[in-house]
Protein backbone atom coordinates (compact mmCIF):
# COMPACT_ATOMS: atom_id res chain seq x y z
CA UNK A 1 0.00 0.00 0.00
CA UNK A 2 1.37 3.41 -1.11
CA UNK A 3 0.85 6.53 0.99
CA UNK A 4 1.18 9.87 0.49
CA UNK A 5 -0.14 12.98 2.20
CA UNK A 6 -1.20 16.81 2.39
CA UNK A 7 -1.43 19.21 5.41
CA UNK A 8 -4.03 21.48 5.95
CA UNK A 9 -2.63 24.36 8.30
CA UNK A 10 -4.21 27.75 9.54
CA UNK A 11 -4.70 29.76 12.38
CA UNK A 12 -6.66 28.91 15.50
CA UNK A 13 -10.20 28.48 14.41
CA UNK A 14 -9.29 28.49 10.63
CA UNK A 15 -11.87 25.72 9.82
CA UNK A 16 -8.94 23.28 9.69
CA UNK A 17 -10.53 20.07 11.15
CA UNK A 18 -13.90 20.83 9.34
CA UNK A 19 -12.24 20.92 6.11
CA UNK A 20 -10.77 17.52 6.48
CA UNK A 21 -13.79 15.94 7.96
CA UNK A 22 -15.84 16.79 5.34
CA UNK A 23 -14.08 14.76 2.64
CA UNK A 24 -12.68 12.00 5.05
CA UNK A 25 -13.73 8.75 4.61
CA UNK A 26 -13.36 7.78 8.12
CA UNK A 27 -14.25 9.64 11.27
CA UNK A 28 -11.45 12.17 11.82
CA UNK A 29 -8.77 11.17 14.34
CA UNK A 30 -8.83 14.42 16.05
CA UNK A 31 -6.79 15.20 19.30
CA UNK A 32 -9.08 17.89 20.28
CA UNK A 33 -9.02 19.03 23.92
CA UNK A 34 -11.43 21.81 25.95
CA UNK A 35 -10.42 25.05 25.23
CA UNK A 36 -8.51 26.38 28.76
CA UNK A 37 -8.26 30.18 28.08
CA UNK A 38 -11.26 32.15 28.04
CA UNK A 39 -10.35 34.41 25.08
CA UNK A 40 -9.98 31.34 22.96
CA UNK A 41 -13.03 29.73 24.54
CA UNK A 42 -14.80 32.32 23.33
CA UNK A 43 -14.64 31.59 19.56
CA UNK A 44 -15.05 27.90 20.54
CA UNK A 45 -14.78 24.92 22.82
CA UNK A 46 -12.08 22.51 21.57
CA UNK A 47 -9.25 22.88 19.70
CA UNK A 48 -6.81 20.43 17.94
CA UNK A 49 -3.07 20.20 20.03
CA UNK A 50 -1.71 17.98 17.98
CA UNK A 51 -3.18 17.15 14.60
CA UNK A 52 -6.15 15.81 12.61
CA UNK A 53 -6.05 12.62 10.38
CA UNK A 54 -8.14 12.28 7.75
CA UNK A 55 -8.09 9.64 4.77
CA UNK A 56 -9.07 9.20 1.67
CA UNK A 57 -8.80 5.74 -0.41
CA UNK A 58 -7.89 6.06 -4.36
CA UNK A 59 -7.47 2.56 -4.89
CA UNK A 60 -6.46 -0.93 -3.56
CA UNK A 61 -2.70 0.63 -3.83
CA UNK A 62 -2.67 4.22 -2.77
CA UNK A 63 -4.31 6.08 -0.11
CA UNK A 64 -4.15 10.31 0.70
CA UNK A 65 -3.93 11.14 3.50
CA UNK A 66 -4.53 14.04 5.50
CA UNK A 67 -3.06 15.91 8.19
CA UNK A 68 -4.30 18.96 9.98
CA UNK A 69 -1.84 21.10 12.09
CA UNK A 70 -2.56 22.56 15.43
CA UNK A 71 -3.19 26.44 14.85
CA UNK A 72 -2.36 27.67 17.75
CA UNK A 73 1.35 28.89 18.09
CA UNK A 74 2.07 26.99 21.10
CA UNK A 75 2.19 23.93 18.82
CA UNK A 76 4.35 25.71 16.41
CA UNK A 77 7.23 22.66 17.44
CA UNK A 78 4.49 20.19 15.39
CA UNK A 79 4.64 22.03 12.49
CA UNK A 80 8.06 20.81 10.99
CA UNK A 81 7.17 17.19 11.75
CA UNK A 82 3.80 17.38 10.44
CA UNK A 83 5.61 18.84 6.93
CA UNK A 84 7.89 16.29 6.47
CA UNK A 85 7.21 14.52 2.99
CA UNK A 86 3.96 16.06 2.36
CA UNK A 87 2.96 16.81 -1.37
CA UNK A 88 1.38 20.05 -0.53
CA UNK A 89 0.01 22.04 1.80
CA UNK A 90 -3.38 24.42 2.36
CA UNK A 91 -3.58 27.43 4.39
CA UNK A 92 -7.02 27.88 5.85
CA UNK A 93 -7.94 31.32 6.67
CA UNK A 94 -11.26 32.35 8.27
CA UNK A 95 -12.55 34.91 5.97
CA UNK A 96 -14.58 36.54 8.64
CA UNK A 97 -12.10 37.51 11.38
CA UNK A 98 -9.40 40.13 9.90
CA UNK A 99 -7.31 39.65 13.55
CA UNK A 100 -6.11 36.24 12.07
CA UNK A 101 -4.69 37.24 8.92
CA UNK A 102 -1.65 38.39 10.36
CA UNK A 103 -0.69 35.13 11.54
CA UNK A 104 -2.34 33.19 8.45
CA UNK A 105 1.06 35.04 6.77
CA UNK A 106 3.17 34.04 8.76
CA UNK A 107 2.21 30.35 8.70
CA UNK A 108 2.25 30.43 5.16
CA UNK A 109 5.68 31.69 5.65
CA UNK A 110 6.91 29.31 8.05
CA UNK A 111 5.71 26.24 5.82
CA UNK A 112 7.28 28.07 2.45
CA UNK A 113 10.62 27.87 4.35
CA UNK A 114 10.01 24.14 5.53
CA UNK A 115 9.44 22.63 1.75
CA UNK A 116 9.64 23.75 -1.97
CA UNK A 117 6.40 21.94 -2.20
CA UNK A 118 2.93 23.58 -3.94
CA UNK A 119 0.42 25.06 -1.87
CA UNK A 120 -3.18 26.95 -2.23
CA UNK A 121 -4.48 29.48 0.44
CA UNK A 122 -8.23 28.64 1.11
CA UNK A 123 -10.19 31.43 2.13
CA UNK A 124 -12.78 29.75 4.46
CA UNK A 125 -16.49 31.00 5.63
CA UNK A 126 -16.61 32.20 2.13
CA UNK A 127 -20.44 31.78 2.89
CA UNK A 128 -21.07 34.43 5.86
CA UNK A 129 -22.16 37.90 5.05
CA UNK A 130 -19.63 39.34 7.45
CA UNK A 131 -16.58 37.75 4.92
CA UNK A 132 -13.85 39.75 3.56
CA UNK A 133 -14.09 39.67 -0.15
CA UNK A 134 -11.11 37.36 -1.66
CA UNK A 135 -9.44 40.83 -3.80
CA UNK A 136 -9.11 42.66 -0.37
CA UNK A 137 -8.32 39.17 1.74
CA UNK A 138 -5.51 39.00 -1.16
CA UNK A 139 -4.34 42.50 -0.34
CA UNK A 140 -4.19 41.83 2.93
CA UNK A 141 -2.40 38.50 3.27
CA UNK A 142 -0.08 40.34 0.65
CA UNK A 143 -0.46 37.40 -1.47
CA UNK A 144 1.49 37.38 -5.13
CA UNK A 145 -1.47 37.14 -8.13
CA UNK A 146 0.16 33.46 -8.87
CA UNK A 147 -0.62 32.31 -5.42
CA UNK A 148 -3.95 30.34 -5.55
CA UNK A 149 -6.45 32.09 -3.16
CA UNK A 150 -9.42 29.95 -3.23
CA UNK A 151 -12.96 30.47 -2.02
CA UNK A 152 -13.99 27.81 0.75
CA UNK A 153 -16.72 26.69 3.21
CA UNK A 154 -15.26 23.76 5.50
CA UNK A 155 -18.50 22.04 5.95
CA UNK A 156 -19.50 21.91 1.66
CA UNK A 157 -17.40 18.76 0.36
CA UNK A 158 -18.09 20.77 -3.03
CA UNK A 159 -16.29 23.61 -2.50
CA UNK A 160 -13.49 21.33 0.08
CA UNK A 161 -12.75 19.41 -3.70
CA UNK A 162 -11.95 22.42 -5.17
CA UNK A 163 -9.36 23.26 -2.74
CA UNK A 164 -7.91 19.97 -2.76
CA UNK A 165 -7.91 19.51 -6.47
CA UNK A 166 -6.19 23.40 -7.81
CA UNK A 167 -3.28 21.44 -5.20
CA UNK A 168 -3.27 18.65 -7.14
CA UNK A 169 -3.02 20.80 -10.40
CA UNK A 170 -0.10 22.87 -8.82
CA UNK A 171 1.15 19.60 -7.76
CA UNK A 172 0.78 18.26 -10.90
CA UNK A 173 2.09 21.64 -13.45
CA UNK A 174 5.11 21.79 -10.85
CA UNK A 175 6.26 18.32 -11.91
CA UNK A 176 5.44 18.81 -15.94
CA UNK A 177 7.69 22.11 -15.97
CA UNK A 178 10.74 19.92 -14.23
CA UNK A 179 10.15 21.19 -10.55
CA UNK B 1 20.07 28.82 43.87
CA UNK B 2 22.06 30.79 41.34
CA UNK B 3 20.36 33.34 38.74
CA UNK B 4 21.68 31.87 35.42
CA UNK B 5 20.23 30.76 32.37
CA UNK B 6 19.25 30.92 28.69
CA UNK B 7 17.80 34.39 27.26
CA UNK B 8 15.61 32.15 25.31
CA UNK B 9 14.06 31.53 28.52
CA UNK B 10 14.28 34.31 30.36
CA UNK B 11 14.45 37.57 28.61
CA UNK B 12 16.42 40.87 29.42
CA UNK B 13 13.19 42.53 30.65
CA UNK B 14 11.77 39.83 32.65
CA UNK B 15 15.95 39.87 34.33
CA UNK B 16 15.61 43.75 34.99
CA UNK B 17 12.04 43.20 36.31
CA UNK B 18 13.08 40.72 38.88
CA UNK B 19 16.46 42.81 39.44
CA UNK B 20 14.30 46.00 40.09
CA UNK B 21 11.70 44.08 42.06
CA UNK B 22 14.12 42.17 44.71
CA UNK B 23 16.11 45.35 44.77
CA UNK B 24 19.09 43.16 44.02
CA UNK B 25 22.92 44.44 44.02
CA UNK B 26 25.22 42.80 41.88
CA UNK B 27 26.23 42.38 37.99
CA UNK B 28 24.46 41.09 35.67
CA UNK B 29 26.54 39.16 32.62
CA UNK B 30 25.14 38.37 29.50
CA UNK B 31 26.87 36.34 26.72
CA UNK B 32 25.37 37.79 23.51
CA UNK B 33 25.89 36.39 19.96
CA UNK B 34 28.54 38.20 19.52
CA UNK B 35 30.14 40.03 22.88
CA UNK B 36 29.80 40.49 26.25
CA UNK B 37 27.71 42.86 28.55
CA UNK B 38 27.95 44.01 31.73
CA UNK B 39 25.15 45.47 33.78
CA UNK B 40 25.43 46.84 37.58
CA UNK B 41 23.26 47.44 39.80
CA UNK B 42 22.86 48.86 43.33
CA UNK B 43 19.34 48.22 45.27
CA UNK B 44 17.74 47.60 42.36
CA UNK B 45 18.46 50.73 40.12
CA UNK B 46 20.77 50.45 37.32
CA UNK B 47 24.74 51.87 37.91
CA UNK B 48 26.96 50.93 35.43
CA UNK B 49 26.49 49.30 32.20
CA UNK B 50 29.95 48.18 29.70
CA UNK B 51 29.59 45.85 26.27
CA UNK B 52 32.14 44.25 24.34
CA UNK B 53 35.58 46.27 23.33
CA UNK B 54 33.87 49.55 23.89
CA UNK B 55 36.11 51.67 25.96
CA UNK B 56 32.43 53.54 28.46
CA UNK B 57 35.36 55.64 29.54
CA UNK B 58 33.92 59.18 31.04
CA UNK B 59 36.07 60.81 28.24
CA UNK B 60 35.11 58.54 25.30
CA UNK B 61 31.23 58.74 26.51
CA UNK B 62 30.90 62.19 26.51
CA UNK B 63 33.10 62.01 23.03
CA UNK B 64 30.87 60.17 21.71
CA UNK B 65 27.92 62.68 22.95
CA UNK B 66 29.60 65.77 21.44
CA UNK B 67 30.36 67.10 24.75
CA UNK B 68 34.25 66.82 23.93
CA UNK B 69 35.87 67.25 20.75
CA UNK B 70 38.46 64.72 19.32
CA UNK B 71 41.17 67.11 20.31
CA UNK B 72 39.86 67.11 23.64
CA UNK B 73 39.56 63.83 23.86
CA UNK B 74 42.63 62.71 22.60
CA UNK B 75 44.64 65.07 24.86
CA UNK B 76 42.99 63.57 27.63
CA UNK B 77 43.98 60.15 26.75
CA UNK B 78 47.32 60.78 25.90
CA UNK B 79 48.07 63.31 29.10
CA UNK B 80 45.31 62.06 31.93
CA UNK B 81 45.84 58.27 30.65
CA UNK B 82 45.85 56.95 34.42
CA UNK B 83 43.04 59.55 35.63
CA UNK B 84 39.58 57.76 36.72
CA UNK B 85 36.70 58.45 35.84
CA UNK B 86 35.64 60.62 39.20
CA UNK B 87 38.51 62.39 39.32
CA UNK B 88 37.97 63.35 35.53
CA UNK B 89 34.74 64.73 36.19
CA UNK B 90 35.32 66.64 39.03
CA UNK B 91 38.37 68.14 37.01
CA UNK B 92 35.63 69.34 34.25
CA UNK B 93 33.09 70.28 36.75
CA UNK B 94 36.08 72.77 38.65
CA UNK B 95 36.77 74.30 35.34
CA UNK B 96 33.01 74.83 34.82
CA UNK B 97 33.14 73.10 31.42
CA UNK B 98 29.99 70.72 32.28
CA UNK B 99 28.01 70.62 35.70
CA UNK B 100 27.67 67.20 37.71
CA UNK B 101 24.21 67.17 36.12
CA UNK B 102 25.43 66.92 32.47
CA UNK B 103 27.83 64.79 33.64
CA UNK B 104 25.05 61.71 35.30
CA UNK B 105 22.88 62.68 32.18
CA UNK B 106 25.45 61.15 29.39
CA UNK B 107 26.33 58.77 31.35
CA UNK B 108 22.41 57.57 32.13
CA UNK B 109 21.89 58.16 28.26
CA UNK B 110 25.09 55.80 27.31
CA UNK B 111 24.39 53.06 29.96
CA UNK B 112 20.45 52.90 28.52
CA UNK B 113 21.60 52.38 25.61
CA UNK B 114 23.46 49.39 25.88
CA UNK B 115 20.07 48.38 27.67
CA UNK B 116 18.51 48.53 24.70
CA UNK B 117 21.26 47.16 22.51
CA UNK B 118 20.54 43.77 25.21
CA UNK B 119 16.76 43.96 24.45
CA UNK B 120 18.37 42.49 21.05
CA UNK B 121 19.50 40.17 22.15
CA UNK B 122 17.39 37.29 22.18
CA UNK B 123 20.09 34.58 21.79
CA UNK B 124 22.83 33.85 24.93
CA UNK B 125 23.42 33.08 28.28
CA UNK B 126 23.21 35.06 31.33
CA UNK B 127 24.32 34.78 35.08
CA UNK B 128 23.90 37.22 37.85
CA UNK B 129 26.69 38.04 40.02
CA UNK B 130 26.28 39.23 43.34
CA UNK B 131 29.41 40.26 44.64
CA UNK B 132 30.57 41.54 41.34
CA UNK B 133 30.15 45.61 41.87
CA UNK B 134 30.82 47.89 39.30
CA UNK B 135 34.61 49.22 38.82
CA UNK B 136 35.81 51.29 41.82
CA UNK B 137 37.21 54.37 38.98
CA UNK B 138 33.70 54.61 37.29
CA UNK B 139 31.58 56.63 37.95
CA UNK B 140 28.35 54.87 38.96
CA UNK B 141 24.44 56.92 38.42
CA UNK B 142 21.05 55.42 39.95
CA UNK B 143 18.62 55.29 37.21
CA UNK B 144 14.92 53.88 37.72
CA UNK B 145 14.62 50.72 35.87
CA UNK B 146 10.85 51.28 35.47
CA UNK B 147 10.86 53.18 32.01
CA UNK B 148 13.51 50.92 30.71
CA UNK B 149 11.61 47.72 31.57
CA UNK B 150 8.56 49.15 29.90
CA UNK B 151 10.67 50.25 26.38
CA UNK B 152 12.17 47.08 26.93
CA UNK B 153 8.32 45.26 26.83
CA UNK B 154 7.86 47.04 24.10
CA UNK B 155 10.78 45.66 22.34
CA UNK B 156 9.77 42.89 22.89
CA UNK B 157 6.65 42.97 21.46
CA UNK B 158 7.66 44.72 18.89
CA UNK B 159 10.35 41.69 18.45
CA UNK B 160 7.21 39.09 18.13
CA UNK B 161 5.03 40.92 16.06
CA UNK B 162 8.24 41.02 13.63
CA UNK B 163 9.03 37.26 13.72
CA UNK B 164 5.39 36.85 12.62
CA UNK B 165 5.92 38.55 10.10
CA UNK B 166 9.28 37.61 8.71
CA UNK B 167 9.36 34.26 10.52
CA UNK B 168 12.41 32.62 8.78
CA UNK B 169 15.55 34.79 7.54
CA UNK B 170 16.64 31.72 5.49
CA UNK B 171 14.21 33.25 2.71
CA UNK B 172 15.59 35.91 -0.08
CA UNK B 173 14.14 39.38 -1.31
CA UNK B 174 13.40 40.41 -4.54
CA UNK B 175 12.38 43.69 -5.84
CA UNK B 176 8.80 43.81 -6.93
CA UNK B 177 7.95 45.32 -10.11
CA UNK B 178 7.31 48.95 -7.85
CA UNK B 179 10.54 51.18 -8.92
CA UNK B 180 12.30 52.06 -6.11
CA UNK B 181 11.18 55.89 -7.63
CA UNK B 182 10.93 58.95 -4.79
CA UNK B 183 11.38 56.60 -2.14
CA UNK B 184 13.18 58.02 1.13
CA UNK B 185 15.02 55.43 2.41
CA UNK B 186 17.46 55.91 5.00
CA UNK B 187 21.86 54.74 5.66
CA UNK B 188 21.01 51.36 7.02
CA UNK B 189 17.81 50.91 4.56
CA UNK B 190 20.00 51.66 1.51
CA UNK B 191 22.52 49.24 3.23
CA UNK B 192 20.00 46.48 3.31
CA UNK B 193 18.57 47.48 -0.75
CA UNK B 194 22.19 47.19 -1.88
CA UNK B 195 22.70 43.40 -1.09
CA UNK B 196 18.89 42.44 -2.20
CA UNK B 197 19.22 39.65 -4.44
CA UNK B 198 17.32 36.21 -5.16
CA UNK B 199 20.57 34.35 -4.10
CA UNK B 200 20.90 36.38 -0.60
CA UNK B 201 19.19 34.96 2.59
CA UNK B 202 18.03 37.96 4.77
CA UNK B 203 20.41 36.30 7.15
CA UNK B 204 23.56 36.98 4.46
CA UNK B 205 22.04 40.64 4.32
CA UNK B 206 22.11 41.20 7.97
CA UNK B 207 25.62 39.63 8.44
CA UNK B 208 27.04 41.62 6.28
CA UNK B 209 25.80 44.46 7.33
CA UNK B 210 26.48 43.18 11.00
CA UNK B 211 22.88 43.39 11.89
CA UNK B 212 20.98 41.57 14.06
CA UNK B 213 18.01 39.83 14.25
CA UNK B 214 15.60 42.49 14.84
CA UNK B 215 17.13 44.94 12.97
CA UNK B 216 17.26 43.24 9.63
CA UNK B 217 13.11 42.30 10.25
CA UNK B 218 12.35 45.77 11.18
CA UNK B 219 13.80 46.98 8.09
CA UNK B 220 12.91 44.05 5.61
CA UNK B 221 9.03 44.77 7.38
CA UNK B 222 9.11 48.47 6.36
CA UNK B 223 10.13 47.50 2.60
CA UNK B 224 7.18 44.77 2.55
CA UNK B 225 5.17 47.20 4.32
CA UNK B 226 5.54 49.27 1.19
CA UNK B 227 4.98 47.20 -1.65
CA UNK B 228 8.98 47.02 -2.59
CA UNK B 229 9.86 43.67 -1.97
CA UNK B 230 8.99 39.82 -1.67
CA UNK B 231 9.91 37.34 0.60
CA UNK B 232 11.39 34.57 -2.07
CA UNK B 233 12.91 30.95 -1.31
CA UNK B 234 16.61 32.14 -2.65
CA UNK B 235 17.62 31.16 -6.19
CA UNK B 236 20.22 28.36 -6.23
CA UNK B 237 18.90 26.56 -2.57
CA UNK B 238 17.92 23.38 -2.78
CA UNK B 239 15.56 22.23 -0.56
CA UNK B 240 15.31 18.47 -1.25
CA UNK B 241 12.00 17.33 -2.09
CA UNK B 242 11.79 14.61 1.11
CA UNK B 243 11.59 11.07 -0.25
CA UNK B 244 9.12 10.29 1.99
CA UNK B 245 6.67 12.86 -0.28
CA UNK B 246 6.54 10.19 -3.12
CA UNK B 247 6.00 6.42 -2.42
CA UNK B 248 7.94 5.72 -5.67
CA UNK B 249 11.37 8.01 -7.53
CA UNK B 250 9.86 7.51 -10.73
CA UNK B 251 9.06 10.50 -12.29
CA UNK B 252 6.28 9.17 -14.30
CA UNK B 253 4.89 6.91 -11.76
CA UNK B 254 4.76 9.94 -9.56
CA UNK B 255 2.60 11.78 -12.52
CA UNK B 256 0.27 8.50 -12.66
CA UNK B 257 0.08 8.94 -8.85
CA UNK B 258 -1.05 12.48 -8.93
CA UNK B 259 -3.25 11.86 -11.07
CA UNK B 260 -4.87 8.88 -10.01
CA UNK B 261 -5.26 11.33 -6.72
CA UNK B 262 -7.08 14.10 -8.77
CA UNK B 263 -9.59 10.91 -10.18
CA UNK B 264 -10.69 10.17 -7.33
CA UNK B 265 -10.77 13.41 -5.34
CA UNK B 266 -13.00 14.57 -8.37
CA UNK B 267 -15.07 11.65 -7.64
CA UNK B 268 -15.70 11.96 -4.28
Amino acid sequence: MQTVKMVVTGPFSAGKTEFIQSVSEIDVVSTERKISSAAERSVKESTTVAMDFGRITVDEDLVLYLFGTPGQKRFDFMWEILSEGMLGFIVMVDSTRPETFREARSILETFRAYAPTPYVVAANKQDREDAWDLEDMRHALRLESKVKFLPCVATDKDTVKSVLLELLYSILAEMESGG
Amino acid sequence: MALRGNLRDFTITQLLNLVNLAQKTGTLVVDGPSEQAFVSFREGKLAYARVGHDDGSLAAVLHKANKLTVNQYRAIVERAGKISDKELGLLLINAGYLSQEEILLNLQGYFTEIIRRLFTWVEGFFRFEGEMLPPDDRINVRLDLENIIIEGARQLREWEQLQDEIPSLDMALKFTDRPLKNVSLNVEEWRVVSYINPKNTMKQIAQTNKMNDLEIRRIVYGLLQAGLVEVIRPEGMVIPMSPKTFPTQNKEEQKSLVNRLIGRIRSL
